[in-house]
């Protein structure tokens, strides 16, 4: 592979930058990644690993040009960046927004879930699973494997389905099965635990789409690939705009994916400060004897260990139980993250930061209020941390607006009440009617 | 059978006739009633037992195991109570640690950390105090189904340096060199996974399994086979079909999961698991013969 640096990309090509090399040769970040999955996988993870280097880094039988025509004629892409005239003004510097939330399905979660679903099918299996937290990963695998015509199942927590029933019901409206599960919390990890079990014996005809930059080499790298179109569109989109690279780039963090998606593009560019903003809950503070986090900040508090087939930044107690995290927003509830954003904030490329549900939700309203978008919850932690650190950031920020919020609208209405926000509608004669 | 551990009590294990190999959560559903569990697996005629220290997220069992497991950590286990565990058993089958990798590499590491602080760089202790606090409590191997051959360098290190063996798992889909960096890394045995899927008890002996078996006949390393056996056939066809041992786990589980549900006496539970060791084992002893006995009539 050439090391020739490139900031064009081709129709087809992946960018040939020196930061996206990283992970591809071994899935390993420094210290982090790995393969850490149980025997009977390591055949599904070789043949993804193949599949991966043929498909995606070498555009064998065409795949990449496919990929970015399904993307833009499926998904609406390019995305639009646009100038936040109110945020500007609020913060006296210049705020872009990374609109993918405009994307199809209201979140940038497409991206990832249409190249593998479209990989599957270069692969030729004949069947796709995938687990999902919220439901917003696994809505978007349902309406990728409808757009391609594939059979897919999704395994979700029971306690997550009764969360999310709008979610359930797009994901059967698009044709998917949702297999609820009942072990463990009935959370997201126990759908990630259960889909590696169903994988574990369907291997031969059937792939499993992961939602985030987390588990076994090569999902980390190969997820990241497929959502760095947002980076590499919005990196060329602020030197349209402005004539300059951004100062800032702002995204969430749960697993990662948007946040990475966000970033990749602009890792080599030392200039631009990259910030992973995490859900810090209810408090920081952790509640060892009954293994909870009241949050989901990984990068920034979390210890390393190993977790679904990766040894990244964890929350876990003393022993190394996994812990059970929490954050507002239910898309950033996961007690790991991608083992590339461990590694780079190790590196100091990346700095993590912890938003905490008060501030977060303030953001969702705020940016409603004031902008006309109404932001997912994940997202909405982003605009805490503008509101609360923009005097450290420079004079051109981007925020990835991951995903819009119609999904959150009871969540928010829920906590708002709780709760004396200024900017937040007044839903007290509401109360009990909705 | 030729020496190929560091465990002298596991090689004698598998040195003359099968080895019966059961498996059970330690701490399900509770420390004392275990104890009574794992002593009766041992009267039924064990040979190795496999106790399982419960990790929160076991991606590689089925139901009836992660059922147990969390049972367990219910019950408040943790690997410093597994230690105190394995050193109150008094049973003669050598005993095996089969957990996750987390937990293996997470013991001892807040010690590490804090003592690193003040030099500022992120501590790690590794593998090695778990595997000493391991040989010290009696453990003589390690299973752990998360932990590819390519990732386990350091934790064979530590094997080697306290006399634990490293056993692998081998799927009925690992070939080529996958398969030999296996079998270049494995002591003591190797845990054959009789099909595809996660842990669990079926009715079935898989084609897979001789295949499996046929595919390992070159390496001179006992092989113990499990996934899915419940019954003294099972063992005894296995066993006539090449095995040098039988793995048990769920089968066993389930006896332990119904006294859970039916709220049994732990001697009526105790009682069954030895029945059904002994079933077991006597299976396994009859495929033992019919094979000498084949190749004998040879």
């Amino acid at each position: 592979m050439s090391e020739t640096e490139s900031t064009t990309i081709e129709t087809g090509e992946l960018s040939r930058r020196p930061g996206r090399q990283r992970g591809r040769e071994d899935g390993k970040f420094g210290r982090y990644g790995g393969q850490y999955v149980p025997e009977a996988l390591m055949p599904a993870i070789e043949e993804l690993t193949d599949a991966y280097e043929r498909y995606v880094l070498e555009n064998e039988d065409g795949f990449m040009d496919e990929f970015r025509e399904r993307l833009a004629d499926f998904g609406g892409r390019p995305i639009p960046l646009q100038r936040a005239d109110r945020l500007s003004e609020r913060y006296d510097r210049e705020i872009y927004l990374k609109r993918e939330d405009l994307l199809h399905g209201g979140a940038h979660k497409l991206n990832n879930a249409l190249g593998q679903v479209l990989l599957a099918k270069y692969m030729g299996k004949e069947r796709i699973i995938a687990e999902t937290g919220a439901g917003q990963h696994g809505t978007a695998t349902a309406m990728a494997a409808a757009h391609l015509d594939m059979p897919c199942e999704i395994y979700m927590g029971e306690r997550d389905i009764n969360r999310q029933r709008p979610n359930v019901f797009r994901m059967k409206l698009n044709g998917a099965d949702v297999n609820p599960v009942t072990a463990g919390r009935g959370t997201l990890k126990e759908a990630i635990s259960e889909t590696m079990r169903d994988w574990a014996t369907t291997v031969e005809n059937t792939h499993y789409v992961i939602g985030s930059i987390v588990g076994p080499h090569p999902f980390p790298v190969m997820v990241r690939d497929f959502h760095a179109v947002i980076s590499e569109e919005a990196r060329a989109q602020t030197i349209e705009k402005t004539g300059e690279l951004p100062t800032d780039v702002v995204a969430c963090a749960g697993g990662g994916s948007n946040t990475m998606g966000a970033f990749t593009e602009f890792v080599d560019d030392d200039e631009v400060a990259l910030h992973a903003v995490e859900a810090g809950g209810s408090t920081l503070e952790v509640d060892e004897e009954a293994g909870v986090a009241p949050n989901s900040a990984s990068l920034y508090t979390g210890e390393e260990g190993v977790l679904h087939g990766a040894r990244t930044k964890l929350l876990q107690d003393s022993d190394g139980q996994i812990m059970e995290s929490h954050s507002i927003s239910s898309g950033l509830d996961y007690a790991g993250v991608g083992p590339e954003l461990a590694y780079l904030v190790d590196e100091g490329r990346v700095s993590p930061v912890a938003v905490d549900d008060d501030a977060a939700l303030e953001g969702f309203h705020r940016l409603s209020s004031t902008e006309g978008i109404i932001p997912a919850l994940e997202t909405a932690h982003a605009f805490g941390f503008l509101e609360e650190r923009h005097e450290e950031l420079g004079e051109r920020v981007v925020v990835n607006v991951s995903g819009r919020g119609d999904k959150d609208l009871d969540a928010a209405i829920e906590e708002t009440d709780k709760r004396d926000i200024d900017e937040a509608p007044d839903m007290s004669m509401f109360t009990g009617g909705i | 059978m030729p020496e190929t551990g560091n465990s002298a009590a596991i090689a004698a294990a598998f040195a003359d006739g099968p080895a019966y190999v059961p498996y059970l959560a330690v701490g399900d559903p509770s420390y004392e009633a275990s104890l009574e569990y794992v002593r009766a697996l041992d009267r039924g005629g064990a040979d190795v037992i496999e106790l399982g220290l419960p990790f929160s997220e076991p991606i590689a069992e089925g139901p009836t195991i992660q059922g147990a497991l969390v049972r367990s950590l219910d019950g408040g286990m943790t690997p410093d109570r597994f230690f105190a565990f394995a050193e109150e058993l008094d049973v003669e089958a050598p005993l095996v640690c089969m957990t996750y990798y987390n937990l293996i590499y997470q013991y001892g590491s807040s010690e590490a950390r804090s003592a690193s602080e003040a030099s500022g760089e992120t501590a790690s202790a590794g593998p090695r105090p778990f595997v000493e606090r391991a040989a010290a409590a009696g453990i003589e191997g390690l299973v752990v189904p998360d932990l590819p051959a390519e990732e386990a360098d350091p934790l064979r290190e530590a094997c080697d340096e306290f006399g634990l063996d490293l056993i692998f798992i081998v799927a009925p889909t690992t070939v080529g060199d996958r398969l030999d960096r296996i079998m270049g890394r494995v002591s003591g045995y190797v845990y054959v996974q009789a099909r595809l899927g996660t842990t669990g008890a079926r009715d079935d002996v898989s084609d897979q399994t001789t295949e499996s078996l046929d595919r390992l006949a070159e390496y001179d390393v006992p092989k113990a086979v499990g996934f899915g056996i419940s019954a003294g056939e099972h063992a005894e066809r296995i066993v006539a079909g090449g095995a040098d041992g039988v793995i048990v786990g769920s089968a066993l589980v389930d006896i332990v999961a119904e006294g859970v549900e039916n709220d049994l006496p732990t001697a009526e539970v105790a009682d069954r698991l030895e029945a059904l060791s002994r079933e077991l084992k006597a299976g396994a002893e009859r495929g033992h013969a019919a094979r000498v006995g084949a190749a004998e009539s040879r």
